[in-house]
């Protein structure tokens, strides 16, 4: 199980609670998990998010392992100038 | 790609890369030669013109372009109703670009007209009979969070609340994010500020108007030459709005002056393609500078409240900030990344920011060097600076005190890996800058600032020619002198010298996909497959060298540009140099190419100090800058004269919104100020040189240590001007542009309250 922290206006549309268990072995496992367990989030899924593994943020990278006790964080999708 | 082993900054010696190559865009540019987005034509070629809203938010019950298309020299007219149903992701994009049944901004696209010339274009633009039922409007943020405030829209109920809201206002959404328990930290201070910022919205200022070149072939097929900071996505949108085939559209990016972000989306480019294709001739259509001002993507206008605490050593207790941005009329204010941004730069255990998207009637925001984060630093950074002066302690020793290191929780959640934030702070607080003396009248401002870097996917491709030279295909539009930074590192890994490599921009017909130049992403993910490629190549130049001396693949070593046996046992062959192999490269196999297409990970962040001296005319209320040190982590700078320029940059922006930049409505709702005589922008006159310091706290995640340098630069200034003008104004500005009367009416009202001495 992995501690998974969504953050900003994504933990709203998850219920609110500050930290989530999930089973997942990669990027593509999690977000699969977050869509099933909260519809609402699926707009954002659909546009993209940023998941930070231990630090690092992808973009894009569904099959990304995400190690055992790795600290998760899902940021709404990020984009510059 | 990780950071290479004997890359470390004290460790490796580069031959090529950190060296200053003169640019090699300079004499194009200077001389005329280079092709912006408005210097292409086409035989038989159309000129395109837009219709646009003369109100700021009023409701069409028809458009009827009859008399237009009777015109002479008319070819075809288009609206909305031309184009289909597209994808939920996509909808407010075509909408912006011509309105569906509202007009949301003054200067809103209605319809747009190809003709044979401008005269006939213009002539017809106003034969276009547009029925407008004139609606109420609001501009202001904060106006348009009133409960009594005109609605953009009828339907809009604000998610990200629970319970949500059971009227609709112009709050399109609301999102909080922190840690900890603010309550406590504050009730736990000994010293607490609280101010509360506006800030008006300003234009990324790119000297080129969005132009572009469309031409559609009677089987649909399509190409596009227009400016633009991301080719492959003005693709792909584009393709999607007007129903057409991915590999049916090619579209090149032409040289480009100036996008800062604002360059990132299309506008005009959809519009030119349909009218394109029911005319059955190529169309141009280049914006003049009003529409630029009034229908591209000026910044958010902001209204913010920040509150800290800090017990009396110096350790900040808890920090609070409630943030409301206009995205313009559509939702998308970048008020997500202004909240994560915020605090970034300090390591707080009690955190809570809250932030509004809000629509009004103006244009639909875009991008802007690190969208967000100028404004809410500003107002988080005047923060610091007063509760410093308030216990006591100096502006950089306090920030030293409370600032995010290595393993530190970051302000939007994820710990931070190596950053080099202390290394700026210590480095200005060094600097000559900081200790020089100031005369009456004068102030010392500082600052710092953080931005994210992004990776993203990338494809390079690197051909070796005939003579051993080296093509290098990139598909990042150059922003910043990204063609010179990949041949320094393609030279580096080839061991040649860099004017041996050449690179290009080329169309999305002739490389892999690649997402925009922004995000300050391109020396990151293009260096990293551009070193990835030349590494693909190097391999398959040792297999063909091999293959010539006829031992095998491993015992050759690739030295200095050249194929060498690996060792005496290896045998005794002369070394190869990259044109002897390719000039067998027929022979031995096929052509020589080096390949890499990535999806780039492991940007680092960058974060920056900045020192800021000006000076305050007590009368007029002008402010002068006397004296810039901009101080910021690259990473490792491949060129280290495009790095100060980025820099530079990044201040002269932050500068210009600092002090003068603003969009200025009338009560009619429309743009007073849409021209570079009354929008004013910094010129060479207004500001000293800017200083550079280039730090180098390598980023583990690149094979150099490189970090994004493009946007950082514009994220301290506005603080920094801000806490230097109030220092030498002796009164705390809170409401951005800076501009003459807003000193002079901050300075009187310190004066009334006898907060400062009279005249």
């Amino acid at each position: 199980m992995t501690k998974v922290v969504l953050s900003g206006s994504l933990k709203a549309k998850a219920g609110g609670s500050p930290e989530l268990e999930v089973e997942a072995r990669t990027i593509r496992e999690l977000l699969s998990v977050l869509e099933e367990r909260f519809p609402r989030l699926a707009d954002d899924l659909e546009q993209g998010v940023a998941v930070s593994i231990d630090g690092q943020i992808f973009r894009d990278d569904w099959y990304r392992e995400i190690p055992p006790d790795a600290e998760v964080f899902v940021l709404p999708r990020l984009a510059a100038g | 790609m990780p950071l290479d082993q004997d890359s470390k900054p004290s460790k490796r010696d580069f031959k090529v890369v950190g060296t200053r190559p003169t640019r090699p865009d300079g004499v194009d540019k200077v001389t005329g030669r280079a092709k912006y987005g408005a210097d292409l034509y086409a035989p038989g070629m159309l000129v395109g013109r837009v219709l646009r809203s003369p109100h700021a938010h009023a409701r069409f019950k028809g458009i009827d372009a009859s008399k237009a298309l009777a015109a002479p020299g008319v070819k075809a007219v288009v609206t909305a109703a031309d184009f289909g149903s597209v994808r939920r992701s996509l909808r407010d994009v075509l909408e912006n670009c011509l309105a569906q049944g509202k007009a949301l901004y003054e200067g809103h696209a209605v319809a747009a007209i190809a003709a044979v010339d401008v005269e006939a274009a213009d002539a017809a633009l106003a034969l276009i009979e547009v029925d407008y039922e004139v609606l109420p409007h609001v501009t202001d943020v904060e106006a348009a969070m009133a409960p009594d405030a005109p609605l953009l829209r009828e339907d809009m109920i604000t998610s990200g609340m629970d319970p949500a809201p059971t009227k609709p206002s112009n709050i399109a959404s609301f999102m909080e994010l922190g840690h900890g328990d603010v309550a406590k930290g504050f009730e736990a201070a000994d010293v607490v500020v609280e101010r509360s910022f506006k800030t008006e919205a300003t234009h990324q200022g790119y000297i080129e108007p969005h132009a572009c070149l469309a031409s559609v072939a009677q089987d649909g097929s399509a190409e596009l030459w227009c400016c633009t900071q991301g080719h492959f996505v003005v693709r792909d949108t584009c393709a999607q709005l007007c129903g057409m085939e991915v590999s049916r559209l090619r579209v090149t990016a032409s040289e480009i002056g100036g996008g800062f972000g604002g360059k990132t989306t299309v506008f005009i480019e959809p519009v030119a393609l349909m009218l394109s294709k029911k005319a059955g001739l190529p169309v141009k259509i280049v914006m003049d500078r009003a529409e630029v001002f009034k229908a591209t993507g000026p910044t958010s206008s902001t209204a913010m409240k920040v509150r800290v605490g800090a017990t009396k050593d110096g350790r900040i207790t808890a920090g609070a900030a409630e943030l409301c941005y206009q995205g313009g009329a559509f939702p998308g204010s970048p008020i997500e990344f202004g909240a994560m941004s915020a605090f970034a730069c300090y390591d707080l255990e009690n955190l809570h920011v809250s932030g509004y998207d809000v629509i009004v009637n103006r244009p639909k925001q875009a991008a802007y060097r690190a969208p967000g984060a100028p404004m809410s630093t500003f107002a988080v950074e005047s923060v610091i600076d007063e509760v410093a002066d308030k216990l006591g302690m100096d502006r950089i020793d306090f920030r030293l005190r409370n600032a995010s290191r290595n393993g530190s929780q970051s302000a939007y959640g994820p710990k931070f890996g190596t950053i080099g934030l202390v290394e700026t702070l210590e480095a200005a607080k060094a600097h000559p800058h900081y200790s020089a003396p100031l005369a009456p009248g004068q102030g010392r401002g500082v600052a710092c600032g953080f931005w994210f870097n992004f990776g993203g996917q990338t494809s390079v491709s690197l051909n070796v020619q005939m003579d051993g030279t080296i093509g290098l295909s990139l598909g990042t539009p150059d922003i910043g002198g990204s063609r010179a930074s990949m041949c320094l590192m393609a030279a580096e890994e080839l061991g040649i010298p860099y004017d041996r490599v050449r690179a290009i921009i080329t169309d999305t017909a002739s490389l892999g996909y690649n997402d925009t130049s922004e995000g300050s992403r391109v020396t990151f993910s293009a260096g990293m497959a551009t070193i990835a490629a030349s590494r693909d190549a190097v391999v398959k130049l040792c297999e063909r060298a091999a293959k010539m001396w006829g031992i095998p693949e491993d015992a050759v070593v690739w030295e200095n540009g050249e194929a060498k046996p690996s060792g005496s046992n290896a045998g005794d062959f002369d070394p190869l140099s990259l044109a002897d192999i390719a000039a067998k490269a027929g022979n031995t196999g096929g052509p020589i190419a080096g390949h890499s297409e990535i999806n780039a990970d492991g940007a680092g962040v960058s974060f920056a100090t900045h020192l800021v001296d000006s000076e305050v005319d007590q009368e007029t209320g002008q402010v002068k800058i006397l004296r810039y040190t901009v101080i910021q982590d690259a990473g490792k700078a491949v060129h280290p004269s495009y790095v100060e320029g980025q820099f530079q940059g990044g201040a002269a922006q932050g500068i210009g919104w600092a002090l003068n930049e603003e969009y200025i409505y009338g009560e009619d709702g429309k743009l007073q100020n849409a021209g570079f005589l009354d929008y004013r922008l910094p010129v060479a006159s207004d500001l000293p040189m800017i200083d550079t310091v280039i730090v180098e706290v390598a980023n583990p995640g690149h094979p150099y240590g490189v970090r994004g340098v493009g946007e950082t630069s514009i994220v301290p200034p506005l603080a920094a001007v801000a806490n230097s003008v109030s220092a030498a104004a002796g009164v705390r500005l809170t409401h951005l542009p800076m501009s003459p009367p807003r000193v002079r009416a901050a300075i009187d009202e310190a004066r009334g309250e006898g907060k400062l001495a009279a005249e």
